[in-house]
């Protein structure tokens, strides 16, 4: 018999809120009234098929989804309770950061000037202050062990699960609150894989995260709550051990089980 | 890095180790209360039945978590099916516990005290058997869990003895027909314990070994 976890006794924080978004391509209506929360310090799952629009929700938390011509958002955003909309756009980017699909370091740049690059960006000017950033990014990274002794080497002679971790090291240098992770794992090995994972695992005691994946599996076996996506719409959300045990709904079900359609 | 699934499977099996230490003290309890007559400690152990219980729920519940959640395969794979079954089978031997101090509780109260006949041998048997199944669960001993197997025949055969011993003992003094029921149920109930025991035994042998020896199979290409 399956039993529902016992609701937490206070109600946990709400890093980041939804209210009704509206995404638009042009004419295309792409995310049609979005409504949910993310829990601070918890790692949420975006699950769906294809041109659900989940890559398109994500990129509208940390205003990438307008530097897309002719793209419109509608609705609200919240970080804090704060909208996102009215905040500007350079300190959104630095408070939510963002891991893509390809490991993406800066191809130029060494080991450490990849991680060391938002804080320079962001002015910080003070050596040793930057070499403890950099190194407490790479350890919380669980990329320190395998780098400390090739700081100076290229970013991109890394292996590709090296270069991801790279990459959240980077993401984690500017010291953001949420992490947006768009297929994170996709392009990796499944060793490199599982160490991503556990990194999330690990990573949501100090960041709130939220992950998109086509790996249905990946968000069961990482996150705390999965929303399910399909044709823009929300259909959805609750916590995983819910979603991939008891799914209220019978399209979530049919998604997860591989019936859809 | 340590998978955090390594952590919860480690959970979950050092649950179902407090589970068989809490029915190991039921089980032992309950034969005190029958050894020594003694329907205090048999009063315990039908209100200890709850926290097996409710450990069997919980254990049963992380076994869900891991098969929906994790994706287990090979050797963890065997392991969570494994513990599905125990976890079954202790919250069962727990079963037979009660029953077993519920006999204590009504041979206290019969007229007059029957000898006890193969049930001290019995039990001595079971509580060593529960003992061993318990340690190859928790040290992964194929070996360990072979030698519980073999005792097994041991406690058919006295329960088998048993049932010839009553019908003479209520034969010959029809006094004892309440009490030679009981002994008779007591010894239905170990011989029961025995089969679960075997049970958790083939279960480790299953997952150390993916070999698959109840019923008793035999390996063939």
């Amino acid at each position: 018999m399956l039993t529902q976890d016992a609701p937490p006794s206070a109600e946990p924080r709400m890093k980041i809120t939804a209210k009704d978004v509206h995404c638009y391509f042009g004419p295309v209506h792409a995310i049609k009234g979005i409504t949910f929360a993310m829990p601070e310090h918890s790692v949420v799952a975006i699950i769906g098929p294809s041109g659900c629009g989940k890559s398109t929700f994500l990129r509208s938390i940390n205003r990438m989804h307008e530097l897309v011509p002719n793209s419109r958002i509608t609705g609200t955003l919240a970080l804090d309770g704060e909208d996102i909309y009215g905040m500007d756009a350079v300190v959104v980017r630095k408070r939510i950061g963002m891991v893509f699909q390809k490991p993406n370091p800066f191809p130029t740049m060494s080991i450490f000037d990849n991680v060391a690059a938002g804080l320079r960006m962001n002015g910080m000017r003070d050596k040793k202050r930057i070499t403890e950033i950099v190194e407490r990014s790479l350890q919380q990274a669980a990329l320190w062990n395998e780098v400390k002794d090739s700081l100076s080497k290229s970013g991109v002679s890394l292996s590709g699960g090296q270069q991801q971790r790279l990459c959240i090291a980077r993401t984690l240098a500017v010291s953001p609150e949420v992490i947006l992770m768009d297929e994170p794992a996709s392009a990796l090995d499944p060793i490199s894989t599982a160490k991503i994972e556990e990194l999330i695992y690990e990573l949501k005691k100090e960041y709130t995260i939220a992950i998109v994946t086509h790996n249905m599996q990946q968000a069961a076996r990482v996150s705390d709550h999965t929303a399910f996506f399909y044709m823009g719409e929300l259909v959805e959300y609750d916590v995983t051990k819910k979603i991939f045990t008891v799914p209220a709904k019978k399209q979530t079900e049919d998604y997860i089980t591989g019936r859809f359609g | 890095m340590e998978r955090h699934f390594q952590r919860d499977l480690e959970q979950l099996k050092s649950n179902v180790i407090k589970m068989g230490s809490l029915v190991e003290q039921n089980l032992a309890d309950a034969l005190e209360a029958v050894l020594k007559n003694d329907a205090t400690t048999a009063s315990k152990v039908i209100s200890a039945d709850g926290a097996v219980n409710k450990m069997e729920i919980e254990i049963d519940n992380g076994v869900v978590d891991l098969l929906a959640l994790q994706q287990p395969v090979a050797s963890d794979l065997r392991l969570i099916l494994a513990i599905q079954k125990i976890n079954n089978d202790l919250e069962r031997i727990g079963d037979h516990a009660v029953n077993i101090a519920e006999s204590a509780y009504r041979l206290v109260e019969t007229p007059q005290e029957e000898p006890l006949l193969e049930i001290p041998n019995m039990a001595k048997i079971a509580k060593e058997m529960f003992q061993q199944a318990l340690d190859a669960f928790i040290h992964l001993n194929a070996q360990l869990a072979q030698s519980v197997l073999e005792s097994d025949d041991r406690m058919d055969a006295l329960n088998r003895g048993m049932n010839s011993q009553v019908i003479r003992m209520i034969k010959k003094d029809q006094k004892t027909l309440e009490g030679g029921l009981e002994l008779l149920r007591i010894s239905r109930n170990l011989e029961r314990v025995a089969d679960l025991t075997t049970n958790i035994a083939e279960e480790v042998i299953f997952h150390t070994q993916a070999r698959i020896v109840k019923h008793h199979a035999t390996e063939k290409g």
